[in-house]
């Protein structure tokens, strides 16, 4: 497609030049999630993020049909005049989006791709199509718990794209991929395993041509734990991402989001302390309607503006080592001794339950992990199925009630709303 | 296939999520509640395409199919899958029940829910706090399944 024959899109400063510069000034970027099917909408929310009193980097989250591939239901949805949950990246014409992405200031307002498929081919051409060159994902983290793809097919697919956007490097560019793999089920994961995960995927990355990555990590429900695995995550990067740019991406908070407004400003802020106090350099922000609804521009702009302001006041901080770091390498070097090359190591790993998502349904997980939550959020594991791992010594029970999962996926909207 | 089943004695259930929803979290949840509740449950999990959904449910018979969603898509899905799992005779007379985050602004006024009642589902969940009503339904599906299955009593 157009890498091949169409114009060559304008190389501007890069996503990571973008982060680098503000991570200098120790400002934290912060980004929404945002997407919408009306270009219209699509375009004042860029704009709308790009104005907002912050360093930002705009949004544009794809629907969930283009994402799985349906593009015929895409089709149906904007001839009936349906909204979608996101832009329609692969069915809108290329030269409409980057006259949006123009009109916005990219790519010194630089835009990230956000979408959630296993089998991306269309949507990375679409992107690299309308000049743009910074997304996410990952063969494991948008495989296994958003679709039911076999992992090895996931796994061809996503080499495939990487090389895709990796030739983007021969026009000039230094397109940027962050892995997903932070985020696995969002919940309920201890963070040695996300830590593993989203290394793993940038490793996968590497492999294939990118030099410029990020590595992301879900703020779960003690801080204390999130801020020790932010920090092992750094730690491990420096180890083991010695040769590429590398920064680390947080996720507010995935689960159950607090009802009341006051509940959901007050873990968002806690994100951002997450975020600047363990030296990650971007967060992915939530907004005070997402216990509700899909956030409008204006919540979104709010959060942003929240969470930056909150970051302002964190200085870095250090937290006793509880053996995340330890736990961490462990399993990384246990799957990459497996094969040299790291997506037939990761296949392998699953099968063998050397990598195992507690609760997820994929046929590819062994699902022989489970976890614990103790009063004060703090994550372990209560079975550790084949992870090349000891289990905790310690362990509260495992969830395996639904008054105990509803419990657990709970605790986070039930301490915020009710402090 | 590999998917999480769990024991128990009948009646049965088949959950899904649509095949354009990601999450699992809710089926999980459902999966738990409905075995407490006594159910057989056959979680698919989620974006289970409406090809493998037509096929379980004619390999397993359900009492009961139960679509869960919280992308937004679940409205306007919800009535392409209906229409779809209503034209296969085995699922024509099946309960068939969706829930979950229907629209991507909230609740609404009731007449989308009402479109997909008439659409073909037998009762819809839309938002949150509808469990307690979900849960009379299981209630009552369970006593029907109950009565059709013990043998007819002797007429002579």
């Amino acid at each position: 497609m157009a890498t091949a024959t169409g114009p060559s899109p304008a190389v501007g400063p890069s996503f990571h030049t973008f982060i680098s510069d503000a991570r200098r000034d120790r400002r934290l970027v912060v980004q929404p999630r945002m997407g919408f099917s009306d270009t219209g909408a699509m375009t004042a929310g860029l704009r709308a993020t790009r104005a907002a009193r912050a360093t930002t980097v705009g949004t544009i989250t794809v629907d969930s049909y283009t994402r799985t591939g349906e593009l015929g239901a895409v089709e149906r949805a904007l001839r009936d005049g349906v909204a979608l949950n996101g832009y329609p990246l692969a069915s809108i014409d290329p030269g409409v989006t980057r006259t949006m992405l123009g009109e916005v200031g990219h790519p010194s307002f630089p835009v990230q791709v956000r979408h959630g498929s296993a089998a991306p081919t269309k949507i990375f051409e679409a992107l690299l199509e309308a000049g743009l060159d910074a997304t996410e994902g990952g063969p494991v983290s948008y495989c296994l718990p958003y679709s039911r793809r076999p992992l090895h097919l996931a796994v061809a697919e996503w080499a495939h794209c990487c090389r895709r956007l990796a030739a983007r490097r021969e026009d000039g560019a230094n397109p940027h991929l962050e892995s997903f793999g932070g985020c696995m089920l969002g919940q309920l994961c201890p963070p040695g395993l996300l830590i593993a995960i989203t290394v793993l995927e940038a490793l996968f990355f590497r492999q294939h041509g990118i030099r410029s990555v990020s590595v992301s990590f879900a703020q779960q429900t003690n801080h204390r734990q999130d801020l020790e695995g932010v920090q092992a995550l750094r730690a491990l990067c420096a180890e083991l991402l010695t040769d590429v740019d590398w920064h680390v991406v947080v996720y507010a908070y995935m689960g159950v989001y607090p009802r009341t407004p006051r509940g959901a400003r007050e873990i968002l802020r806690a994100a951002a302390r997450l975020a600047h106090g363990g030296g990650a350099a971007r967060l992915i922000v939530k907004t005070t309607a997402e216990a509700h609804r899909i956030p409008t521009i204006g919540e979104n702009v709010e959060a942003l503006e929240l969470a930056a302001a909150a970051a302002a006041d964190v200085t870095p901080q250090a937290v006793p080592d509880s053996g995340i770091r330890d736990e961490a390498r462990q399993l990384i070097h246990a799957v990459l001794s497996m094969d040299a090359d790291v997506g037939r190591a990761l296949v392998s790993a699953f099968a063998r339950g050397y990598l195992d998502v507690p609760y997820c349904i994929h046929p590819d997980n062994h699902a022989a992990t489970t976890t614990s939550m103790d009063a004060d959020g703090w994550l372990r594991w209560a079975d550790v199925g084949s992870l090349p791992l000891t289990p905790d010594a310690v362990s509260s029970p495992p969830l395996l009630t639904s008054a105990g999962l509803l419990r657990a996926l709970s605790h986070v909207q039930r301490s915020y709303d009710g402090a | 296939m590999n998917v999480y089943e769990t024991g128990g004695t009948r009646p049965t259930a088949l959950l899904a999520g649509p095949p354009s929803d990601a999450h699992t979290w809710n089926l999980l949840y459902l999966q738990l509640l409905m075995t407490e509740l006594g159910w057989q449950v056959s979680n698919l999990g989620p974006c289970t395409p409406v090809r493998l959904l037509v096929a379980e449910s004619a390999r397993c018979a359900p009492d009961l199919v139960v679509i869960s969603t919280v992308n937004g898509h679940g409205y306007h899905e919800g009535l392409t899958l209906i229409r779809s799992l209503r034209r296969e005779a085995h699922l024509r007379d099946t309960p068939i029940v969706v829930g979950g985050k229907l629209g991507i602004d909230g609740p609404d006024d009731g007449s989308r829910l009402k479109r997909l009642r008439d659409a073909g589902y037998d009762d819809v969940f839309d938002g949150d706090g509808q469990v307690p009503r979900f849960q009379v339904l299981l209630d009552s599906l369970r006593h029907h399944a109950r009565r059709q299955a013990s043998p007819a009593p002797a007429v002579r």
